[in-house]
């Protein structure tokens, strides 16, 4: 008799639990809570497919923390974001950043777009070795070997679209990007290059493979650190 | 036509100069005041109101120094620039003195005695006591100066007038510092002083005539001026009227931008993460005991006249359908039912039956964040669908919201999702 009481207590407990705990249809996680920003710039299935929205997966965290508050604070400039985190606080984009930066996405498979072999090779010597005569740093100087960014502050240049990185040089070459930033080494440094040394980089790191992930911090050339000190600051960023 | 040539010859060059007289200090005279101690009890309580107040709303830009101003305002009668209220001797207000600032707070005149544009809510803030607008002004006088200038506004013609200003103080403004209702509780006085005074809530939550006053001091909901936003009333039960919620409710959805019903969006989500999340328990009460007040009662309504659905409208709705399916389901549920705290519902929601639809399209275009607060500080947000789905998706689907679950309102058209779309910023 106790047994069955027992039992059935049991099982009346259970579902007073059940009770208590029925799942909501809307699970309590940051996934969850980053709808608005996974509408764009894509889940799992469609990392970095769309050719507007630059994949945020897997850059580093203070890189997307700090776009995330020039979005917010109008330093960098697009309406859509800018309304989207008009009241989130400084931590709560942390936390943010620090969600997409810890996400693997596989990367989509490189673009196939032809160049001419002087075009690669014209774009392969400003990856490597830039051009010191008009003061154009390597871009592996700062973005990494294998082009995928230095934690914490400085991104990777592949896995992105074709159309974002030519809006993007767009953007710095006519001032566009950051709003009174000063330095704003990128713009500089966009400004030295041709239209054509423009065009030939944005076709060529899309049919890059990526390798791996960002590079592991370390000192960059005191010269390119003074240079893009803006971007290398990130106050209020903790690991 | 007539009329404005009259005021014309009276003083066009006479732009006035709105608060940023100290642009260019016109009394040689004044000195520069000495700088006030932060840490002074007045100075602190100064600060508290000055949240209250939420100054710094107009007078900081995006991602600005706090107080320096630079904002600019676009109303239907120019472009408005806040001026720096940092204590700064060339830019700010450093050489002002308290009677400066009250001129200006109570009376709305500069300090060169021109009469400032009532985009600065002089209209609400003369309501305002000297003693707080003497702390307000130690707590300004106590912040560090930042030398920052800002461009001047570019008000249209003829409104660069002093003259037609001066007529439109006559009939539009009012001085006077609160007074309280003695047949009232002193808690509901306190909330009618916050709410009508330094909280301005009537800036936005009334509608303007077309020489840009407001009605009276009913909160009867208004669009905002330049914003693509709808201010709603405050009193009717059919927007966002009170007089049926708990003051705690109230309280709470003020304090920390949801409830389990409602959510705060736009122009007043930034409201409650600048200024209204700061106040004290007994303001926040006093505030939602006044609103409550207001608040008419839905009382017995008429039943509604159901009579059946044009089968032209039926067939509008239907097309709604899908799209809500695919977008809206997941969050805010099959029936509209959203979750409670988190997604707000559909079904019942005055945000969304309310005459004006400005609201919801927006939500839907540009989607976005509740404030983050103490009370809801990873709040879950909306996606922006403005390059997700095409406009006339967006009219499908915010009618068939609109017209679904009991609520009843509009229909919506394309044209009108088009006309929503607009650069606030």
């Amino acid at each position: 008799m106790k047994f069955i009481i027992f039992i059935l207590l049991w099982i009346a407990s259970g579902l007073a639990n059940a009770q208590e705990l029925a799942p909501s249809r809307i699970s309590d996680t940051l996934e969850q809570r980053v709808k608005p920003c996974t509408i764009c710039h894509g889940d799992e299935d469609r990392a970095g497919r769309d050719a507007y929205y630059p994949r945020i997966a897997g850059k580093p965290a203070g890189y997307l923390f700090n776009q995330l508050r020039n979005f917010r604070d109008g330093r960098r400039y697009y309406q859509a974001m800018a309304i989207l985190l008009e009241n989130l606080s400084d931590e709560y984009l942390l936390e943010i950043a620090h969600y997409f930066s810890s996400l693997k996405y596989p990367y989509p498979e490189p673009a196939a777009i032809a160049l001419s072999p002087e075009e690669t090779q014209a774009v392969e010597t400003l990856i490597h070795s830039g051009d010191p005569d008009r003061d154009i740093p390597a871009c592996s100087a700062c973005h990494g070997q294998a082009l995928t960014g230095t934690k914490p502050f400085i991104p990777s240049l592949l896995g992105l679209p074709h159309a974002y990185l030519a809006a993007q040089f767009g953007g710095w070459r006519n001032g566009g990007v950051m709003r009174g930033q000063t330095p704003d080494c990128m713009s500089e440094i966009a400004k030295k290059m041709t239209q054509e040394e423009v065009n030939a980089l944005a076709m060529w790191l899309p049919t890059q493979p990526v390798t791996g992930e960002p590079a592991e911090a370390e000192k960059l050339a005191p010269e390119l650190a003074q240079r893009c000190h803006t971007i290398l600051s990130g106050e209020g960023f903790t690991q | 036509m007539k009329s404005s040539n009259k005021f014309k010859f009276v003083g066009k060059r006479q732009i006035a100069v709105f608060a940023a007289s100290a642009l260019l200090p016109l009394s040689s005279i004044a000195a520069s005041q000495p700088p006030a101690d932060p840490d002074t009890e007045q100075a602190q309580r100064g600060a508290y109101l000055a949240r209250a107040g939420n100054c710094m709303g107009c007078h900081t830009t995006r991602g600005g120094k706090p107080y320096a101003g630079g904002r600019v305002l676009k109303t239907p009668f120019g472009e408005f620039v806040s001026p720096n209220i940092t204590p700064d001797n060339e830019t700010g207000i450093g050489r002002w003195g308290e009677e400066d600032f009250w001129q200006a707070l109570h009376y709305g005149k500069g300090r060169d005695g021109s009469y400032l544009y009532p985009v600065f809510p002089y209209t609400e803030y003369t309501k305002v006591t000297r003693q707080d607008a003497d702390a307000i002004f130690a707590y300004l006088r106590s912040l560090s100066p930042i030398a920052q200038s800002n461009p001047p506004h570019k008000i249209s013609a003829p409104y660069d007038n002093q003259f037609l200003l001066f007529l439109w103080r006559t009939w539009y403004f009012k001085e006077g510092v609160y007074e309280p209702d003695g047949s009232q509780s002193d808690e509901w006085n306190r909330g009618n002083y916050l709410v009508q005074g330094l909280g301005h809530c009537n800036a936005c939550h009334t509608p303007r005539n077309v020489w840009g006053a407001s009605q009276d001091d009913k909160l009867a909901g208004g669009e905002i001026m330049g914003t693509y936003w709808y201010a709603p009333s405050l009193i009717s039960p059919r927007e966002a009227g009170m007089g049926e919620w708990s003051v705690d409710e109230i309280a709470k959805l003020l304090s920390t931008g949801v409830t389990d019903h409602a959510v705060t969006s736009g122009p007043m989500a930034t409201i409650v993460r600048q200024s209204l999340q700061y106040l004290s328990k007994e303001d926040m009460r006093a505030m939602a005991v006044y609103l409550q007040s207001l608040g008419e009662k839905r009382g017995e309504e008429a039943p509604k006249k159901t009579s059946p659905m044009p089968e032209r409208v039926s067939k509008y709705l239907a097309l709604g359908k899908p799209v809500y399916e695919k977008h809206c389901q997941e969050c805010h549920g099959k029936s509209g039912e959203g979750v409670p705290g988190i997604y707000p519902p559909l079904a019942g929601n005055r945000n969304v039956t309310m005459t004006s639809s400005h609201n919801t399209i927006r939500s839907v275009l540009y989607g976005g964040f509740p404030p983050v607060t103490a009370g809801n500080p990873r709040p879950y947000g909306m996606p922006p669908f403005q390059h997700i789905i095409r406009d006339n998706e967006i009219a499908w689907v915010v009618s068939y919201i609109r017209n679904t679950w009991g609520n009843l309102g509009s229909l919506v058209s394309p044209e009108e999702v088009d006309a929503s779309r607009g650069n606030e910023f």
